[in-house]
């Protein structure tokens, strides 16, 4: 099957890249800002997702809206340009369906964002396999731009039998290792190598108020050592204080007891300044927190809510859950440490394995073996 | 003690003298109108029981449910698990018994508890160990029913099963389907929608519709309430209704009580404000009691008696009788469970247990009406 991309400038630089994961669902590119909705009244529409408007005028930051490269192809697994200028982040949700993932990126970036708002018509249903999906979007906010990616997991984990699940997934973050290293072992490369690693991995937990279940400690495991995760309790609002105090403490034994290194992980903390601050974040997690694209009035002031007849759950008060707390963590602060972290030591690490691993096989892994290069050049390069 | 005194005045009117005009009405008033308040007054003696399944996986909320709906606190010392013990956890099945009485009707209620439900990883077939459960209760009570000493038959068969439902997904998950296919032949299923303070009233009322149009896509025969009589008012058919319209029921259960609006009532404490387990517009949770204990228990135990149980006795029977014919053997007439012929030695001894109880019984009874008298 083959779908049509649809490029659009970026200010001065070339064309943007539209990254698609396995399963070719990618979406049409067009930065969407969060329609603020007015006090909302049992109004069964509300919940349909909104069906992505062309925008009449051309949205902030693309200054030619003139389209370019029309590329049709079923197997995209590639980029086409590169981005000058402006940040690159990608995050991965994962977790079982009805978790509010969609929803909690969407309120993060505050931009329909998730691959839930991309679809017009979307109809949720489980999926029989773990297939990965993943948005681009160039959001901005002051001048600033971000390329985020979003990648999802649909079918985690609501199988009856789910062994394995998570494969697909480490198979994923690793083939953008793999793509990464090409690139970088590449003879002619690109002045900024397109980065579609996985910057973080967002886990959601369901407000059991139990402990870990086995699939959690199985998943996180595995990519605790891969990627770095970010545990947090979904759909909050079902525990009380208390209860959510106990259930943060379980699940911190239960990654202690099972020697789950969750972000921000304690070896990699620099100074004793970033310890301390970290160890408060540490102390914290995993976020409780609660995730709506919808706003109401409380107390003359629009906020983002959940209505309920008992009262209205405000997602930006840390009285009633930590989604701030986690947007600071991810967005303004811990962004750039995110990606720190991942090219420093996760993507290091995979390197030097795969370099052991080749070196070891006799076989380097150099540039001969990407492009038809001289024996001078091989031989130079094998000395990696 | 209204219906015993309304039976001995019928019975004193009918004895005693009167004038022509009211024997006259008496010659036509044969007395047997006072049958329910004799039935009423041996079924309040024997007292009731019931048998209730609960199923779902951990930290759904189904012991604080079970609390909340019978006031008592059947989990006072319950260990939770941790993660390391439970990944190799299979599933168990777990009673607890308590005696409660509440205006002088005894009630022996038994909670069977399934812990361990699908919270594996690989959950196939999780279901089995509580199909084989239900499946034991009805063969112990079809060999005691075709036992030659009917007088103490236990009847431990399951009269009804709340299913817990995720309030987090979008409906039914494979597990629950094929869970409720596999025992909506067996027990009377009611799907519950659990920890229902988590969702909008907009996303409750769109949970439901797809819960139920998911149960009648896959053909799953989950309990139904019996049609009202034709007779009844119009307010108890309008009641009726509500009630069929409403399923699946969205709970909430607490064990704690607040103060809410003045008042102390079951509740959960959050920060933007106060949940009510019995306020109707918050959960459904006053709808499952007045269903499950005020209106439909009897109906419960009679489904399951007329129904499943019997369901199951004519399979078993029908195997029986296949495996005879293809044995060669004679049929049996009367086709029973084969029994161990019992000898004069069990006889005695099971004679001698009987008056054992009897005894043991009579004085239980002294005693109470001793305490009784103590305390007037």
């Amino acid at each position: 099957q083959s779908r049509y991309y649809h490029f659009q400038h970026c200010s001065n630089t070339d064309v943007v890249v539209v990254y698609t994961a396995q399963e070719l669902d990618s979406e049409l590119e067009s930065p969407v800002r969060m329609e603020e909705e007015s006090e909302v009244e049992l109004q069964v529409e509300e919940e349909e997702p909104e069906v992505m408007k062309q925008p009449e005028q051309p949205p902030p930051c693309l200054s030619e809206p003139n389209t370019q490269g029309i590329i049709k192809g079923s197997d995209l697994f590639g980029y086409v340009g590169i981005e000058a200028a402006g940040f690159e982040f990608n995050i991965m949700v994962v977790g079982q369906s009805g978790l509010g993932k969609s929803t909690l990126v969407n309120t993060l970036f505050k931009s329909k964002v998730s691959r839930k708002s991309c679809t017009p018509n979307y109809e949720e249903k489980i999926s029989k396999t773990v297939h990965l999906q993943s948005v681009s979007h160039i959001i901005e906010e002051k001048g600033v731009k971000m390329r985020l990616t979003v990648i999802d997991t649909p079918g985690f984990g609501d199988q009856i039998n789910n062994e394995n699940c998570w494969e697909p997934i480490v198979k994923y973050i690793n083939e953008q290792y793999e793509k990464y290293l090409k690139e970088e072992l590449h003879v002619n490369r690109k002045r900024r190598i397109p980065d579609t690693r996985v910057h973080c991995c967002v886990y959601f937990l369901p407000a059991t108020g139990h402990w870990l279940r086995p699939i959690d400690v199985e998943f996180m495991k595995r990519l605790g050592n891969i990627v770095s995760i970010v545990p947090v309790i979904a759909k909050a609002d079902t525990l009380t204080m208390e209860e959510r105090l106990e259930f943060k403490q379980r699940i911190r034994q239960g990654l202690q007891a099972n020697g789950i290194r969750v972000y921000p992980q304690k070896e990699y903390d620099e100074d004793a300044e970033e310890r301390i601050l970290n160890d408060r974040i540490r102390e914290s997690i995993p976020f409780a927190v609660v995730g709506t694209d919808k706003e109401h009035q409380v107390n003359g002031n629009k906020v983002l809510g959940r209505k309920t007849k008992w009262g209205i759950i405000e997602v930006e008060n840390v009285a009633h859950c930590e989604f701030a707390h986690l947007r600071d963590l991810l967005i303004r602060s811990h962004l750039q440490d995110l990606k720190d972290v991942t090219h420093n030591i996760h993507y290091e690490t995979y390197r030097v394995r795969r370099l052991n691993e080749s070196n070891a096989n006799g076989l380097g892994l150099s540039a001969l073996s990407l492009e038809n290069g001289t024996a001078e050049k091989s031989e130079a390069e094998s000395q990696l | 003690m209204d219906a015993i005194m309304l039976q001995e005045k019928l019975v004193e009117r009918l004895l005693c003298a009167r004038g022509r005009t009211t024997r006259q009405k008496d010659k036509q008033y044969v007395g047997f109108a006072t049958l329910p308040n004799q039935v009423h007054r041996k079924s309040v003696k024997k007292g009731f029981d019931f048998t209730l399944m609960v199923a779902g996986e951990s930290g759904l909320g189904k012991s604080t449910l079970v609390n909340s709906l019978f006031l008592t606190d059947l989990y006072k010392d319950r260990k939770l698990l941790n993660a390391e013990e439970r990944i190799n956890q299979t599933v168990e099945i777990t009673k607890h018994t308590v005696d409660i009485e509440e205006k002088g009707v005894k009630l022996k209620l038994t909670i069977v508890d399934t812990p361990g439900f699908g919270d594996a990883v690989n959950n196939n077939e999780c279901w089995k160990p509580i199909t084989d459960y239900i499946d034991q209760q009805f063969e112990q009570y079809f060999r005691d029913e075709s036992g030659l000493n009917r007088k103490n038959i236990l009847d431990n068969r399951v009269h009804c099963c709340l299913y817990f439902i995720p309030p987090f997904g979008h409906g039914l998950r494979p597990v629950d389907v094929e869970f409720m296919k596999a025992l909506h032949e067996k027990v009377n299923i009611i799907p519950l929608i659990a920890k229902a303070d988590c969702l909008t009233p907009n996303e409750i009322k769109k949970l439901k519709d797809r819960v139920r149009d998911e149960i009648e896509r896959f053909g799953i025969k989950v309990y139904q309430f019996p049609e009202c009589d034709s007779d009844e008012d119009e307010e108890f058919k309008q009641m009726d209704k509500e009630l069929k319209e409403c399923t699946p029921f969205a709970v909430i259960g607490s064990n704690t009580v607040v103060e809410a609006r003045g008042q102390r009532v079951r509740g959960r404490l959050y920060p933007w404000g106060i949940v009510e387990v019995e306020n109707q517009s918050h959960c459904d949770f006053v709808k499952l009691r007045n269903m499950l204990i005020r209106s439909h228990m009897h109906d419960l135990k009679d489904v399951t008696c007329d129904v499943h149980y019997e369901n199951y006795r004519a399979h078993c029977i029908q195997e029986m009788t296949s495996k005879l014919a293809q044995d060669n053997r004679m049929d049996s007439p009367i086709p029973i469970l084969p029994l161990p012929t019992p000898d004069a030695e069990t006889e005695r001894l099971i004679k001698m247990k009987d008056e054992e109880l009897k005894r043991m019984q009579e004085m239980l009874e002294k005693m109470q009406q001793q305490m009784h008298e103590k305390d007037q």
